[in-house]
């Protein structure tokens, strides 16, 4: 028989699904190992990126192809030129989105291997539905409908078989007697009406309100734009959830563990009835680890399936993982696999109709999961991850309990959970505190993850199917020596201990970027590369808000300031006390609208003489503004202007109250109050204040008109209602972040700051300007103080 | 009888343990035996007339100078300077020795028909005084008839156009002042001089000068030069100001000066205790102590401050000359030393010292950490004629809590300096060649001080600064019970007992070290011999 490099000479392999983390093997093995054969990979176009643009981001810079890139030195790229052929083209239509160009080249094709598939165990049912159930039938009609006559080696996957319990043998569906037996096309239809009811349900009344109420409760007043978009996603994201809560429903109720081995064992069906003559052999690999040896030892792209799970338990987070001790958990590395469906595509399709293939490890080489964790378990012990503090974390030990009582139990804690942080999140806390909220957010979302970890996985640990590889084994012994050094796919090769302590966890350890030592890391911390890009030379504009950003202090505050500056001391007495019981009443305006807020706090000052209150700004700003300033954040505004920076202050206090802060700042944005004729001020903002989104339009405009860009700004702000003008630069920074905001900037990685007024300060009860001399006390402030 | 001498207490084992000032509080340490305690004069006469003696003084001026009503006259343009609110401290009761002076001066002028008077509070580079402070130091009286009308003026030396190029000295030393001053035709410089580096022409050449003319002496070389700037005739910075008051008398402006001094009378009586030696204290002053100390403990540093501050001191006039400003200043410090010197023999290897809670630049303030290193290592440490009390190479030990703690108001450019500028250095030469430029012409620090209550952006340089001289001759600093933080920034070493801090200082000084321990406040120079 012949090698398999001589059996692929001077043909051509068409790949699907080389983006993915088989296909990318597939490409770079078939290019390093078939050095005769030419390699065609069929990939979508991206929305901004084409196809070839694609495949040399995707698939050529993976590290996966540093060893080829290594051996061929200066030849790769002529190399790949001349053997890796790129097509446009989507496993998702029909047809394969091809043009006659691209169906000439499938039609020359002698070999395709089908790898593309929606892999995610939780992807939605519709779409895993387009993608595997009917994917492999499109790639077959395509071949047949161009005229050629490739073998088309379809990868699905060992879990077809289902929940079932005993030998899993490698036959094709319909002829083993335990596979649920379902009408693929009407699957089909009802996936897709899914599709099509969760939309029209989500746009109902109830529902629109709900996801704006979220939206809102997540936000906070962060004007309407936002909101509207964020309302948006969260429908978006309703819908999704419905679609992967159903096709996980629909795939149990069937026998299958989830919605990929459901689409996966439906598509083998629909392909096999609909392959025509297209010849067909069908590779079925379990759970696809990373490499053992090719193209270099615990090759792995993307996060999979088990790795989050190892990587939390590490962590201490994932404190038990049920599973039945005695259970198989069947993994296969990368490399076997893709050794396997090269020496497939070696062997050619039978002459007598489709074949299946197992590539598995449970029938000939079974990990049982007792071992597993034992294996994990010592090398956490000997390499064990650090926490914040540079602590080493232990891992607890392993129980095995049931399914049920551990989603019980993780339930439980994120409920718990989600209480407390709603609970922070309506007191008005800020800063330090609120990240408290944050943290208990990201406790939660630990939580439900190790819960959807748990409901998703928790079937691989039980599965009591044994897959067996008989057929594998015994394309295995036709191969001569050399091809099996070179292409080896003996489930046998694996020593388990070898490959999960010295393989498979030094490799996700590292891909998962969590610390593995006590020492600090290397270079700057987050923090300082935060503040370094923020203060970045070719930043050239920086917003600042004021209250609570700069000034621990709000416009009442200066109100009341004020207008006590002049009143006789029995007076002021009332007065704060009237203003006292205002407050929650103006807290509760403010935190639905500041625009309004502002309007109504205004008219306070209509009938004030404009010129006596620019005169006592000045010694509001002495006695009030600078004590409950935070001197870090006037340093941060004096940095950026050392640097060349233009500085804006984005604010909806008044302009004369602000105004002792113009050294500091390049254009200041404040609210003005209209003066009449009398030289009294009337209440009323002159224009609308400067809050919401108003603050990203001001900030739009000042860059464009100074020819500044905003993805070189850098934006400072407290609160989740300066979102749009946060959103709005290209480096927002959070200061002092009150909870909604926190979670926020946590979330997308902005960089916070936490700023204090000095210790040591004035700290005055009340904001109340010191009693003047007696002939100064002139009175009241305006209208409605009286 | 005439008040006790200044002491020096050698400490055997019968000796009652020793108090120590820390910040807004004070603790009883026990100093080893054979250690040295400098307890300072006792508090002498003061004047029985006061006004009378202020009346007298200006009709029998010092010196060349005429006696003050010949220098009035009707249309002449008449500037009277005073001290700011860094002296006293503690502020005196009132009336302020400002006031009874510039009311005896107001009077002479009035009756001699002058009408275009103003009042400047010769601020130098420290912050404004607040109307309250102002009407504080210069009475209700002087207050009201002057501040409304705008005839209350306090010294801007970032107004270029309220400052005029006198000239400049032949090292080169510009004299830049203040305008209305310099061109009034005459000056009246009222002083209260606490400590022998007040006064003289040091009153004009620096409180009504501009940073221009200002860092020619307040710099590390000349800090370094003065040894101590409390004693003229050593002092590099009384040189310089000496050679600048030259060329304002030389460019015809004419001052008459009048300078006062005080007793050492320095706490009310309820806090007797604080200036009195330990073995004298009656049952009432340990009961006092004890009280007082331990609610100390108990009360909130915020609060304690803020009792500490609004004590004002019993400090009586002891002296009042005027008239031709060397001769004056030549007889007040005279008085200056008659109340405050204290002979010692030798230097000891380690001085120790309890800092109060004030310093010249934070009264209504949190003494703040570079504060406490200038009130420590600036003003205590100089408070000697001859040699430090310290040896060459020595330790100093410092009793304070150093809170990491500023006044945003006040020290906005401090709080910069001790974060970004003591964070890469300490060292006074490296500071002035790399930041002191930066911080005194930055336009916010300046906007502070001109508009606000705050110091100028380069005056946390003078302060450490002040400390060059002891910096140099030191071969360690020690802060007892200080926040370790701030104390490590400042560059000094923490220790949380005097034991402890003794302990440490033997890896400087050996086993067996000598000890001098300055009982002060009240305030006290050392002629060391």
């Amino acid at each position: 028989m012949a090698t398999i490099r001589q059996a692929l000479a001077g043909k051509r392999v068409l790949v699907t699904g080389a983006t993915g983390f088989l296909g990318t093997a597939l490409v770079e093995r078939l290019l390093r190992s078939v050095p005769d054969c030419e390699v065609v990979v069929l990939v979508r176009e991206g929305k901004r990126t084409p196809a070839a643009r694609r495949v040399q981001r995707e698939i050529l810079r993976n590290d996966c192809f540093d060893r080829l890139r290594r051996e061929l030195g200066d030849g790769f790229d002529s190399t790949i030129e001349r053997r890796l052929q790129v097509v446009a083209g989507d496993i998702g239509r029909d047809g394969l989105g091809l043009d006659d160009a691209g169906r000439a080249v499938l039609a020359s094709c002698a070999v395709v291997i089908h790898s593309a598939a929606a892999v995610s165990f939780d992807s939605p049912l519709d779409a895993a539905v387009e993608v595997n159930l009917l994917g492999p039938t499109r790639v077959a009609r395509a071949i047949s409908d161009s005229g050629g006559s490739a073998h088309l080696i379809a990868v699905s996957t060992a879990y077809v078989a289902g929940n079932r319990r005993g030998d899993s043998p490698e036959a094709l569906l319909p002829d083993t007697p335990f596979a649920t037996e379902v009408a693929w096309q009407g699957e089909v239809d009802a996936a897709r009406r899914a599709g099509a009811d969760f939309d029209a349900a989500s746009r109902s009344g109830d529902m629109l309100a709900k996801f704006q109420k979220d939206a809102r409760s997540e936000l906070g007043a962060a004007g309407s734009p936002l909101l509207a978009s964020r309302t948006e996603k969260l429908r978006q994201d309703w819908v999704k959830q419905q679609l992967i809560d159903a096709g996980i429903a629909r795939a149990q109720s069937l026998g299958w563990p989830d919605a990929y081995a459901y689409t996966k064992a439906l598509g083998e069906r629909a392909l096999l009835q609909n392959r025509g003559d297209v010849p067909v052999t069908i590779v079925r690999p379990s759970i696809i680890e990373s490499a053992l040896a090719e193209p270099h030892e615990g090759w792995i792209r993307g996060f999979r399936m088990a790795e989050p799970v190892i990587i939390s338990y590490g962590r201490g987070l994932l404190k038990e993982f049920p599973g039945i001790p005695e259970g198989v958990v069947d993994v296969i590395p990368v490399d076997l696999v893709v050794a396997a469906i090269i020496a497939v595509a070696a062997r050619g399709p039978l002459a007598d109709g489709p074949d299946v293939f197992q590539v598995a490890s449970g029938g000939r080489n079974p990990l049982r999961y007792r071992r597993l964790v034992d294996l994990v378990r010592s090398y956490y012990q000997e390499h064990p991850l650090y926490d914040a503090e540079g602590q080493p974390i232990v891992v607890p030990e392993w129980s095995f309990p049931g399914r049920g009582r551990v989603q019980r139990q993780l339930q439980r804690a994120s409920q718990a959970l989600a209480t407390g942080e709603k609970l922070i999140s309506a007191l008005p806390v800020r800063g330090k505190q609120a990240e408290l909220s944050s943290k208990l957010e990201e406790r939660r979302t630990q939580a439900e993850r190790a819960l959807g970890y748990v409901q998703l996985y928790g079937a691989y640990t039980e599965t009591e199917a044994i897959f067996q590889v008989d057929r594998l084994v015994a394309l295995w012994e036709t191969l001569d020596a050399d091809d099996q050094a070179t292409f080896t796919f003996d489930p046998m090769a694996v020593d388990w201990e070898h490959y999960v302590h010295d393989v498979h966890l030094p490799s996700i350890v590292v891909h998962a970027r969590v610390r593995t030592s006590a020492a600090r890391r290397e270079g700057l911390t987050r923090e300082e590369r935060g503040r370094k890009a923020v203060l970045a030379p070719e930043r050239h504009l920086a917003a600042f808000d004021l209250e609570n950003t700069l000034i621990a202090s709000n416009v009442v505050e200066s109100y009341s300031w004020l207008a006590s500056r002049r009143l006789p001391a029995d007076e002021r007495v009332r007065f704060v006390f009237k203003t006292l019981r205002e407050a929650p009443a103006l807290l509760a305006l403010d935190r639905k609208d500041r625009g309004d807020f502002l309007r109504h706090f205004y008219r306070r000052y209509e009938g004030a003489p404009a010129a006596r209150l620019e005169k006592d700004a000045w010694e509001l700003f002495s006695r009030l503004i600078l004590t409950k300033s935070f001197p870090a954040g006037i340093r941060r505004v004096r940095e950026h202007r050392a640097l060349g920076h233009r500085t804006i202050l984005i604010t909806g206090a008044l302009d004369f109250v602000v105004a002792p802060l113009r050294p500091l700042f390049d254009e200041i944005v404040a609210a003005g109050l209209g003066v009449d004729d009398r030289g009294l001020l009337t209440g009323e903002l002159e224009k609308a204040p400067p809050t919401g989104e108003a603050r990203a339009l001001v900030m739009a405009a000042y860059a464009e008109a100074e020819g500044l860009e905003l993805e070189q700004s850098v934006a400072y702000a407290d609160s989740a209602s300066d979102l749009p003008m946060l959103e709005a630069v290209g480096h927002p920074v959070a200061v002092n972040p009150e909870a909604k905001l926190a979670t926020i900037a946590r979330k997308r990685g902005w960089h916070v700051e936490q700023w204090a007024k000095t210790p040591g300060g004035p700290r005055p009860l009340l904001p109340l300007s010191p009693l003047s001399p007696p002939r100064d006390r002139i009175g009241s402030l305006g209208r409605a103080s009286r | 009888m005439s008040p006790r001498p200044g002491f020096v207490l050698d400490v055997d084992r019968s000796t009652p343990p020793t108090l120590f000032w820390h910040g807004e509080n004070y603790r009883l340490e026990r100093l080893p035996v054979g250690s040295r305690v400098l307890y300072p004069p006792e508090p002498v006469a003061a004047l029985t007339d006061p006004d009378g003696a202020v009346r007298q003084a200006l009709v029998e001026p010092l010196g060349d100078s005429p006696p003050l009503p010949e220098l009035l006259h009707a249309g002449m343009r008449l500037t009277i300077c005073f001290d700011d609110i860094s002296l006293p401290l503690p502020p005196m009761r009132r009336p302020d020795n400002r006031q009874r002076v510039i009311e005896a001066v107001l009077e002479l002028a009035a009756e001699a028909g002058v009408d275009d008077v103003v009042l400047i509070a010769a601020l130098a580079l420290h912050r404004r005084m607040t109307d309250d402070e102002l009407r504080h130091a210069l009475g209700d009286r002087v207050f009201n008839a002057f501040a409304p009308n705008g005839l209350l003026l306090q010294h801007d030396a970032e107004d270029p156009s309220a400052l005029v190029h006198v000239g400049t000295t032949d090292a080169g030393e510009d004299v830049e002042i203040n305008k209305r001053a310099a061109e009034s035709d005459l000056i009246v410089y009222v002083n209260i001089n606490l400590v022998a580096m007040d006064g003289g022409w040091k009153s004009t050449a620096t409180g009504l000068a501009s940073y221009k003319s200002l860092r020619h002496h307040h710099n590390v070389r000349t800090m370094q030069h003065s040894k101590s700037f409390m004693d003229q005739h050593r002092s590099e910075l009384h040189s310089s100001n000496w050679r600048m008051g030259k060329v304002i008398r030389d460019a015809g402006v004419k001052i008459f000066q009048i300078e006062t001094t005080l007793n050492s009378d320095t706490f009310p009586s309820q806090f007797a205790f604080l200036q009195k030696r330990e073995w004298e204290w009656s049952a009432k002053d340990r009961a006092a102590f004890l009280a007082s100390s331990k609610a100390l403990d108990r009360t909130p540093s915020r609060v304690a401050r803020s009792i500490f501050h609004s004590i004002k001191a019993p400090h009586a006039m002891t002296s009042v000359q005027a008239g031709e400003v060397e001769a004056v200043h030549q007889r007040t410090t005279e008085k200056v030393y008659e109340q405050q010197l204290v002979p010692v023999e030798g230097q000891t290897d380690i001085v120790t010292m309890g800092l109060p809670y004030i310093c010249p630049y934070n009264v209504n303030s949190v003494m703040n950490p570079i504060l406490v290193a200038c009130l420590g290592l600036g003003y205590f440490f100089n408070l000697y004629r001859g040699k430090p009390v310290v040896r060459e190479g020595g330790v100093a030990i410092l009793s304070h809590p150093t809170p990491w703690e500023f006044n945003p108001v006040h020290h906005p450019s401090y709080i910069d300096f001790f974060e970004q500028v003591l964070a890469e250095t300490t060292d006074p030469l490296e500071i002035e060649a790399k930041f002191e430029e930066d911080f005194a012409t930055d336009p916010w620090y300046i906007h502070l001080y001109r508009t606000s209550y705050a110091y100028h952006g380069v005056h946390p340089f003078y302060m450490w600064y002040w400390c060059a001289h002891a910096l140099q001759h030191l071969g360690g600093v020690i802060i007892v019970g200080g926040d370790p933080k701030s104390v490590r920034r400042l560059g000094f070493k923490s220790a949380s007992t005097l034991v402890d801090a003794l302990e440490m200082a033997s890896d400087i000084v050996g086993r067996s070290p000598t000890i001098t321990h300055l009982h002060c406040p009240p305030l006290m120079i050392a002629d060391v011999t």
